[in-house]
């Protein structure tokens, strides 16, 4: 049995028709589907323990605190992070690489710079926008060249002793390239700058150790890792999470307050104020779970040969315009293309007619579009259920589609 | 047929793509679903739009409702043209429109609205 056909039975929204056709959900990296496994702990968690907690003396407040700091605990094991203090949970991405830019922002001057990718996500750029408005700091991008690779002569260039954070994405959510971060972190690293890695496609798809590549902050999602909506990990490394202020205040981060003055709490709980998204986090740990147990190696092999599959089928397609990297070993679990003729809303809207679910749009990377040099694209990503037939499905409905519209 | 004959037929062979020479009132905006950008164009006479052409790269939905409303603005008064709503859009379109896609419809209509308005502010 292939990887896929064990994992489908545990997605229950696989039994759904779509216009009276088989689902084919191939938007894995905009948001996973659940495994029951997750579902379940979320559902338990509501029915047999929920209540608020850290702060509550009775026995469900006890159980819900010892849940979500197993969470961490599996967190940790599975990102490959020294310290379960270097954890901090968010409600996602966007949420973990604002509250370092929040952090850090306090200590940016003007003239400071701070560097960022031609190829991320608008959540790791446009908090970089604001807090060099706000703070008078400059901001720089580096070029995506060829295929859609950094150029990392460039990057060298725009590194100075006065740049103080880079922020580059693991896996790009569009070309798909894995970006040589090791390498970044080593060159951003000798010019005194921090590097803050925007994990989200890279965590549900391949093995990432944080440690290994010694990035200061490392950014994920819950929802794209088999895992609820609503929760998001901040990695940061303990070093530096020690020299930084709170993002935001509120219950929870605080050891003792005066009316006019607090002390704030230890790690990690100094950078969560207020109540955190329990279940959620609890859901996560599932996630971690379930992912561990397919092993991250399986997924990623499996991932790579769906990724080789699509390539090779929609390369046979003359109408077909592939972007991003072609060598599916460089690429993470997505294929971004467009059909001639055809706006990808309306490729994405005819699909759909076929059960068939893909991505269509900007992507929320309005500057890497603008460097394709088009207004949108297709994507089609993958997960653990993904199967051959499926991309097999969506090759086929691509060659029909001229006869629909 | 996934949108409707209407739709795809304007999609197809759009009859009034393209620029406008002595153009009076030019706008353009961008649908931030999808990133879309319609540009209008228009030649105002007497309180009327003798001319109107659209320029794009947008969805089907999308150009035929800018090709359609370039069609039903030519001779129309300016007043009347200010009045219209997407349903006057949607009935000629013969469509089904989502409303995820909505926004494809009606695009066109705002970026008229607004260069009728900057017409208006300049003067
Ligand atoms: C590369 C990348 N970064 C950041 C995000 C934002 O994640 P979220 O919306 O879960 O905060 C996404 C998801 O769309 C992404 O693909």
């Amino acid at each position: 049995m292939t990887l896929a056909e064990r994992c489908r039975a545990d997605f229950p929204i696989l039994e759904r028709r779509i216009n009276g056709n088989p689902l084919v959900y191939l938007d894995s990296a905009a948001s996973s589907q659940k495994p029951r496994q997750v579902i379940d702990a979320v559902r338990r968690y509501y029915e047999t323990t929920h209540a608020n907690v850290h702060r509550s003396i009775h026995t469900l407040g006890e159980e819900a605190t010892a849940l979500l700091e197993a969470s961490r605990d599996k967190v940790r094991a599975f990102i490959g992070a020294a310290e379960r203090e270097e954890i901090i949970f968010t409600r996602g991405t966007t949420e973990a690489i604002n509250l370092v830019a929040q952090a850090i922002g306090r200590t940016i001057k003007p003239g400071d710079e701070v560097v960022v990718t031609e190829m991320e996500h608008h959540s790791n750029l446009i908090p970089w926008q604001m807090l060099c408005r706000d703070r008078g700091a400059v901001l720089k991008a580096v070029p995506v060249i060829g295929d859609g690779f950094l150029d990392l002569e460039a990057f060298s260039r725009l590194l100075s002793s006065r740049t103080r954070v880079v922020a580059v994405a693991h896996v790009s959510n569009v070309l798909g390239t894995i970006n040589p971060v090791g390498e970044i972190v080593k060159r951003s690293r000798a010019a005194g700058a921090l590097v803050l890695v925007d994990g989200a496609q890279a965590v549900p798809h391949m093995p990432v150790n944080v440690e290994g590549l010694g990035a200061d902050f490392y950014a994920f999602s819950g929802h794209k890792m088999l895992g609820p909506t609503g929760v998001g990990v901040l990695y940061g490394r303990r070093a530096v999470l020690e020299t930084l202020e709170p993002a935001w205040g509120g219950g929870e981060m605080i050891k003792e307050v005066w009316i006019d003055h607090a002390q704030w709490n230890d790690l990690p709980w100094r950078f969560e104020p207020g109540t955190p998204p329990i279940a959620p986090i609890v859901g996560l740990g599932a996630a971690v779970e379930y992912l561990s147990g397919v092993g991250m190696e399986a997924v990623a092999s499996h991932e790579q040969a769906l990724c080789r599959l699509t390539l090779d089928l929609l390369a046979k397609n003359g109408d077909v315009t592939i972007y991003g990297p072609r060598n599916p070993e460089i690429k993470g679990a997505v294929v971004a293309f467009n059909v001639r003729g055809l706006h990808p809303h309306d490729v994405a809207h005819l699909l759909d007619q076929e059960g068939i679910a893909v991505r269509a749009g900007h992507h929320c990377a309005m500057p890497l579009m603008r460097r394709l040099g088009v207004v949108g694209t297709l994507r089609a990503s993958f997960s653990v259920h993904t199967t051959p037939a499926e991309i097999e499905h969506l090759a086929r409905s691509l060659s029909n589609l001229n006869l629909m519209l | 047929m996934l949108y409707s004959s209407v739709i795809s037929e304007r999609f197809r062979h759009p009859r009034f793509f393209g620029d406008l020479v002595g153009a009076d009132a030019v706008f353009e905006d961008v649908n931030p679903l999808c990133g879309d950008r319609v540009r209008i164009q228009l030649r105002l006479a007497d309180g009327s739009i003798a001319d109107a052409r659209f320029k794009g790269d947008s969805c089907a939905i999308c150009m035929a409702s800018a090709d359609l409303l370039a069609e039903m603005a030519r001779g129309r008064a300016i007043r009347d043209a200010l009045a219209w709503g997407p349903d006057d859009l949607l009935t000629r379109l013969q469509a089904n429109i989502r409303p995820s896609r909505m926004n494809c419809v009606t695009l066109p209509l705002q970026v008229m609205k607004g260069a009728l308005a900057a017409v208006r502010a300049a003067r």
